[in-house]
């Protein structure tokens, strides 16, 4: 009788540190994932900064400058919609908002005068930190992630899952092949 | 050993020290009550009798209130101690760029972001402090800002954010603090101990005719005693010193895999400690107090690039050709892997 309730008390404490580990991943995932969030905010933000800082050199560039406009707008309502679940559509956005600044800042590269202006200058440190952060916090978003799902599904941890509400989180995926090469958007220094 | 066993490790350590350092003064305290205490025992009746422990009550007092102060202030000494400055609006690119670095390893390692000083000294150098993982200190010299590119000081400052997120930051600013207060104390009291010994010395020479008194001095466990209390006195700079270099060497090591971990980059921090390790000059700014909480050895000894009994017994910090291999060996490894994985 007594070895049965040690039995039944040993599982029970069992049950609530897994069924706590697997809370507090599920808040560490969220919390990763707001990181970017934050992240990808200050990007938007960002860019409407650089536009300005450009633009009356840059008239002819129309097609880039849109095109720069239009990932940024897509961008923004797709992270709307951030949750651990919903991660895709996000990082597709983001992923074509990459390839449009990468293009843009070719192109301004292009042009010597306006690259040596102070303030162009300023903002390529600014953009170069921001795709870092935004790289970093995807990283820290990942690794979270992971070990979360890890969790939820490794025995004997995945009985308690069902009762923790545990679900699998989304990873942050990288969908351009070039991104994937290259992790870091990092652009000369003048 | 996984970061959650390491940070649990860094706890139980921290507060053993705490722990070790407070019992430590008692026994200062208490070791010298029991001893005026024996000696008063057979002086004159009407005469003063050491009966309550004054010594090891106030000391104990002091102790705690010590650590609560390091706690507190421990931060603010040690960047005191090095004469940094609060980086608070950059006003160069360079410092704009320190700034964005430090933003960003601190995501990627997912602490907060440290209050970052600048020491003025052309040797490059770089610690983190703080008795709080939420609020840290990072502290970099102008020289490794000068000499390192964006790469290599992202490795660096993810070596100092590895020590944050692993907890060393709090272990080590306690020994820091903790030693400073130690070698404060036993010099101070070290030198008005030795007076008072000088003269009880000539007061028990004045006075020594009795049998009694001799006899006593005879007892053996009250000399061992007498002796132990007085070599603790002397010997606690020392120990704490030594306590300072066995605690970091290892880290060390630990620091450089997260950063490796957080940059996906071991060769840019292989390359900024190569950099560190070449400029070679001691950090004249940083004294032997702070030395166990910077990336690279403050006083440029030689023994940081051999590996023997005697050179990793002083050194507060691993040899630099050994941790520079590491990180190559990770590096190489990354790179095989990748290879691995795109080859079929």
């Amino acid at each position: 009788m007594i070895f049965f309730l040690i039995v039944v008390a040993v599982v029970v404490v069992w049950m609530v540190m897994a069924y706590n580990t697997l809370i507090a991943l599920r808040n560490q995932t969220a919390n990763a994932l707001k990181q970017i969030d934050v992240q990808l905010k200050r990007r938007h933000d960002l860019i409407p900064n650089l536009l300005n800082a450009v633009q009356g050199a840059m008239d002819f560039e129309k097609d880039t400058l849109a095109a720069v406009i239009k990932a940024r707008n897509g961008a923004i309502t797709a992270a709307a919609g951030l949750d651990p679940q919903h991660v895709a559509a996000s990082a597709a956005a983001e992923a074509q908002l990459t390839g449009a600044l990468t293009k843009f800042m070719a192109v301004v590269e292009a042009y010597p005068d306006l690259k040596a202006t102070g303030n162009v200058k300023q903002l390529q440190e600014e953009l170069t930190s921001t795709e870092n952060k935004v790289g970093f916090a995807r990283q820290l978003y990942n690794d979270t992630a992971t070990h979360y799902n890890t969790k939820q599904q490794q025995f004997p941890t995945n009985l308690v899952a069902g009762l923790a509400n545990a679900t699998t989180a989304e990873l942050w995926e990288i969908e351009d092949a070039a991104e994937r090469a290259v992790p870091k958007v990092e652009f000369r220094r003048g | 050993m996984n970061l959650f066993e390491q940070q649990a490790a860094n706890r139980r350590k921290s507060r053993w020290l705490v722990v070790f350092f407070v019992l430590f003064f008692a026994w200062l305290g208490f070791g010298g009550d029991y001893l005026a205490w024996q000696y008063t025992l057979g002086t004159p009746r009407g005469s003063y009798h050491h009966v309550f422990p004054w010594f090891g009550a106030l000391l104990s007092v002091v102790a705690l209130f010590l650590v609560m102060h390091i706690r507190r202030t421990g931060a603010e000494k040690v960047l005191w101690s090095t004469g940094a400055w609060a980086l608070i609006e950059p006003a160069t690119d360079e410092q704009r760029r320190l700034v964005n670095v430090t933003e960003e390893m601190a995501i990627a390692a997912g602490v907060p972001v440290p209050s970052i000083h600048i020491i003025d000294d052309p040797d490059p150098n770089a610690f983190v402090t703080g008795t709080d993982p939420l609020k840290s200190h990072l502290a970099v010299t102008t020289g490794l800002i000068a000499a390192l590119d964006r790469d290599e000081l992202q490795g660096v400052v993810a070596h100092e954010m590895g020590h944050v997120k692993n907890l060393d930051m709090q272990l080590m600013t306690m020994v820091a603090g903790l030693a400073g207060a130690i070698a404060l104390i036993a010099d101070g009291t070290g030198r008005v101990l030795f007076r008072r010994g000088r003269i009880g010395g000539r007061v028990g020479g004045g006075g020594g005719g009795g049998g009694r008194g001799g006899g006593k001095g005879g007892n053996p466990v009250l000399v061992l005693i007498l002796v132990l209390w007085l070599v603790s006195w002397a010997l606690a700079p020392l120990v704490t010193r030594m306590l300072a270099m066995a605690i970091s060497r290892k880290r060390e090591y630990l620091a450089d895999a997260m950063a490796a971990q957080f940059t996906r980059n071991p060769m840019s921090l292989a390359s900024a400690l190569d950099k560190i390790e070449k400029a070679g000059a001691p950090t004249k700014t940083i004294r032997g107090g702070a030395a166990h909480l910077c990336i690279a050895d403050p006083l440029g000894w030689k023994v940081s690039s051999a590996e023997s009994a005697v050179a990793g017994f002083f050194a507060t910090h691993p040899p630099m050709s050994l941790r520079v291999a590491r990180l190559k060996a990770m590096a190489y490894q990354a790179q095989k892997a990748s290879r691995d994985s795109a080859a079929p």
